[in-house]
């Protein structure tokens, strides 16, 4: 194999179409004769529909069809994927979202669909919805986790008294925790939020469902992270159709970061409905349908309690969660508190008692699901918090306190992986030298002393540290099948070498934003020996690509890519055959680089593109083997993947106003091998602007009637241009030792250590100036939330 | 009502609807795609477009408002196969991602470059305030458009 392209920051193949106009999403397309719906939305988070009368907007030209919960009685709600059971054993409860809200059920968040309607133009439908005449019987209505709880609290489903979808304890055994944190010489405590956050990926939801009466197929345009899942979903689960009269086609996706992993009632219905009327109709979310809709992301409420011996080493983990689901249990929704979350409680430290009591309740919100991270940022949140708070507690220093209690370095082959007290094994880890090289960068010792002067300034300086494992891959298909994935979690690849010698590599995963299409170019263009322009990466088409599971969980290239490299290993091995047939030699003396099998020690070789042609004009052929050289593998992996890092803040707050201005975001992170390192660099950035906004500007408000109240690009705070610094980025290389490239994921380490940095450091300056009682400040730390801290 | 304006610098004459406006009716009418919808309020500039030579977020405009204007839109942008040098330097400097926001963002900053063709990091960072990216954390564009300022052709 070659070095030629993996490792180089190859500029990205499928920039052209993007930075020309000519990317080609959902809403991009436009077929013969195509309806379009809007959907009549509950206005309220509880309500009972009275009556509904469609009369008048079924008269309106140009209306098609007006659907309501009676017409789509027959097909099945949105299923969940993870069952997690309460711990006395008892089943997950599991309502299922239905298409539509019939007459005399209940809407169970602002947004909940009671009708759709199907008309000529966007601009008509919207008109008729209007027209719909839905009378409401509002019902009192909670958005908070801890609301959910309370004795008397409204109940979202009627049929579950308490409003928990289950509970669940996770780690040692409570006991053993509970005397640990009692011999402790320190106990932190620390009880926080997690605020709820809206992904707002910028391309809003869009489907194209289209049946063809003729082939008797349906095809889902969709704009979604997994077609082969949805696929799967809503053929077996939602619509009982036959999966092989469905092509589901994720074109060009606008970003997603979770909030399009999952099946979502609207492609289920649009598909439906081309059935009904035999033609194309098409749905667009608009931004408000987005916010109120799409899944949101953590939304937990902590305390947590540490303790350490006299001499600063952590003696145990406590911590008992409330986890909001909303109303429905979305797709992956049960495992981002639990199996993404408590799993990841042991971080870096060599901490040997932990327990989590983890709560998961139903309000009426729409979904929480995995967004950016996925239970990987709460749980570093967590433990960072503490810690930092732990060490200005201790009067100690909070990079020294995690020196001394970070596990030692493993390589994963002579050393063997590390056991955690939460089930995982650690693959790889050399955790010191990141935080060691964040210090280096950060010029600690100076900052420590600018901070000193600052601190009779106007502006307080701070600088947080953050330090984070996170698990990604996701994952080995009998591990997740035993904590309570419904669906395996591998990858499929095909690599199909063209006679010519060019080749197409289908697989599995989804780029949207990602780069795969260069990505896996350079490698497989590496590994074959050939130029990248020979080499075309197909996705996103479930004609095309046999099978797929997606991409979410950094898991892209460490399972999907490790999928195409079996494949690549067995055109190269039935390659040798040919190409030794045609040398006259034995196989074994035969060595494969730069594109051509060579006869070992001699000059006599064949290239990859005459073995391509041999085995489709098979004239001089080994006996018995077949033509064709296309081979298709599944990858399940042998375990998760482990990243870590280091992310430090310097923040300058303003003692008059309480204003944060973020100076520094210092990012180093060890995410296995690098095959393109731009690409790499960019994934970290984009995570730490959403870890960011998390923590200083972005948080969902709900009022008494549990109604968003801003859910806008104008209310709702993202962070802009002018928010942030120019971020600071290094790497260090600890390979993965179980899949081919070495690789562990980038999709999320930006977005699951920058929270609590950038936290930590406004806890730091307010700390400097003397606010020492200060333990928390509730995110987003707006302008107000730290005034307030410093002068309460 | 019937209006009349010149797109990519090609005079088009169409039938609209009162309250079309500027976006959809080039999606839509003209499928020119690349002006993309993302918020409906005005705040993210993802659907960037020039009037008469000035970035203006086509959500915001009726399509009769352009009556007899000068209409530019990302497709517009190069000249020929020549890339424009945002163009070239969003691909140099991995400016993008997903690409949603990206045509928008390139609009806005060609307008920043025909005004202030040397800008500062500040000065582009504030001239993007418009304009949501939720992938690239904004780095990289800047760096882009740092870019495109250090090769776009000097003005003879």
């Amino acid at each position: 194999m070659s070095n030629k392209f993996i490792g180089q920051s190859i500029k990205r193949v499928e920039d052209k179409r993007f930075i020309t106009g000519k990317g080609r999403y959902t809403d991009d397309i436009k077929l013969p004769g195509m309806l379009h719906a809007h959907f009549v939305r509950s206005p309220y988070a509880h309500a009972r529909v009275v009556s509904i009368d469609t009369a008048e907007a079924l008269a309106i030209p140009g209306v098609v069809a007006v659907y309501t919960g009676d017409d789509v009685a027959a097909i099945n709600g949105v299923p969940c994927g993870w069952q997690v059971n309460f711990r006395n054993g008892e089943t997950m409860r599991e309502p299922k979202h239905p298409m539509l809200i019939a007459t005399g059920d209940t809407a169970k968040h602002a947004g909940d669909p009671v009708a759709v309607v199907i008309a000529e133009t966007k601009e008509i439908a919207i008109d008729a919805a209007e027209a719909v005449l839905v009378e409401w019987d509002e019902l009192p209505a909670i958005a908070s986790p801890a609301d959910a709880l309370k004795d008397g609290a409204p109940l979202v489903h009627s049929q579950f008294p308490d409003n928990k979808a289950f509970d669940w304890s996770f780690g040692n055994p409570v006991e053993e925790v509970d005397a640990a944190i009692e011999a402790s010489a320190h106990v932190t405590t620390l009880e926080f939020v997690n605020q709820r956050v809206v992904p707002n990926a910028m391309e809003p939801r869009a489907y194209i469902g289209h049946y063809d009466a003729v082939a008797d197929k349906y095809t889902l345009y969709t704009s979604t992270q997994n077609p082969h899942l949805i696929r799967l979903l809503m053929c077996a689960f939602v619509l009982g159709i036959p999966e092989h009269r469905v092509r589901v086609v994720g074109p060009d996706v606008g970003g997603g970061f979770g909030s399009k992993i999952y099946h979502y009632t609207e492609e289920a219905l649009v598909t439906w409905a081309s059935k009904q009327l035999e033609l194309p109709v098409k749905w667009t979310s608009d931004r408000s349908e987005a916010f109120l809709l799409d899944a949101h992301g953590r939304d937990h409420v902590t305390k947590a309690e540490m303790g350490f011996d006299a001499d600063g080493n952590i003696m145990g983990l406590r911590i008992k969660t409330i986890a909001n689901m909303g109303a429905y249990l979305s797709t992956f929704a049960p495992a981002v508190p639990t199996y993404l979350h408590g799993t990841l409680l042991q971080g870096l430290y060599t901490t040997p008692k932990i327990n989590i009591d983890m709560t998961c309740v139903f309000t009426h919100t729409v979904a929480v699901d995995a967004y950016r991270g996925a239970g990987r940022p709460e749980a570093t949140y967590l433990l960072e918090r503490i810690i930092e708070l732990a060490a200005h507690e201790m009067g100690k220093d909070p990079a020294q306190l995690r020196f001394q209690n970070f596990i030692p370095p493993f390589d994963g082959v002579t050393q063997p992986g590390y056991q955690t007290q939460v089930a995982l094994q650690y693959d790889s880890g050399n955790y010191a030298p990141v935080l060691q090289k964040g210090l280096d960068l950060l010029g600690y010792d100076d900052f420590r002393q600018a901070q000193k002067q600052a601190a009779n300034s106007n502006k307080l300086l701070g600088v947080g540290f953050s330090t984070y494992v996170e698990a990604c891959g996701i994952a080995p298909s009998a591990v997740v099948g035993a904590l309570g994935a419904r669906a395996g979690l591998y990858e499929s690849a095909q690599v199909r070498v063209q006679p010519t010698g060019k080749v197409s590599v289908f697989t599995g995963s989804h780029s949207h934003g990602q780069g795969h299409e260069t990505t896996f170019v350079q490698v497989v263009a590496d590994k074959l020996g050939i130029a990248m322009e020979d080499v075309e990466l197909v996705h996103g088409d479930s004609d095309t690509v046999a099978f797929g599971m997606g991409t979410y969980g950094s898991r892209s290239l460490a399972v999907g890519g490790s999928a195409i490299m079996k494949s690549i290993d067995k055109v190269l091995e039935k390659g040798a055959k040919i190409a030794a047939h045609k040398l006259e030699c034995a196989e074994g003396d035969l060595e494969y680089g730069e594109g051509k099998w060579t006869v070992k020690g001699t000059d006599k070789s064949i290239g990859f593109g005459d073995v391509a042609l041999t085995a489709y004009v098979p004239h001089v052929y080994p006996a018995g083997l077949e033509p064709g050289l296309d081979f298709s593998s599944f990858y399940d992996p042998a375990n998760f993947t482990y990243p870590f890092g280091c992310h430090i803040a310097v923040v300058e707050v303003d003692k008059e106003t309480g204003k944060v201005d973020l100076k520094r975001m210092i990012a180093v992170d060890d995410v296995g091998n690098i095959i393109n390192p731009m690409i790499v660099e960019g994934q970290i950035h984009g995570g730490l602007a959403q870890g960011i906004g998390q923590a200083l500007f972005e948080g969902t408000i709900y009022d008494e009637n549990a109604q968003l109240t801003n859910g806008s690009y104008m209310d709702y705070v993202m962070p802009r241009a002018d928010d942030l610094p120019m971020f600071e980025t290094a790497n260090q290389i600890t390979p993965c030792p179980h899949n081919p490239l070495g690789v562990k994921g980038a999709g999320e380490a930006g977005a699951i250590g920058s929270t609590p940095a950038v936290v930590n450091a406004v806890l730091d300056a307010l700390w400097s100036g003397g606010h020492n009682d200060v333990k928390d400040i509730l995110m987003p730390l707006t302008s107000e939330r730290v005034w307030r801290a410093m002068n309460n | 009502m019937q209006i009349n304006l010149t797109v990519n610098g090609k005079a088009r004459a169409s039938e609209v609807e009162d309250r079309t406006l500027l976006v959809y009716y080039l999606r839509e009418q003209l499928g020119l795609t690349g002006a993309h919808v993302a918020c409906d309020t005005s705040s993210c500039g993802a659907c960037t477009v020039h009037v008469d030579g000035v970035a203006v977020k086509s959500c915001t405009l009726l399509a009769a408002q352009a009556d007899g204007c000068q209409v530019t839109t990302i497709e517009g942008l190069a000249s020929g196969n020549d890339l424009h040098p945002l163009q070239q330097g969003f691909k140099e400097c991995h400016g993008l991602q997903c690409g949603f926001c990206t045509p928008g963002m390139i609009m806005t900053a060609a307008d920043l470059l025909n005004t202030n063709p040397h800008p500062s990091e500040t000065e582009i960072r504030v001239a993007l305030e418009g304009n949501i990216c939720r992938c690239t954390g904004y780095h990289n564009i800047v760096k882009a458009i740092q870019w495109a300022a250090e090769h776009q052709a000097v003005p003879a």
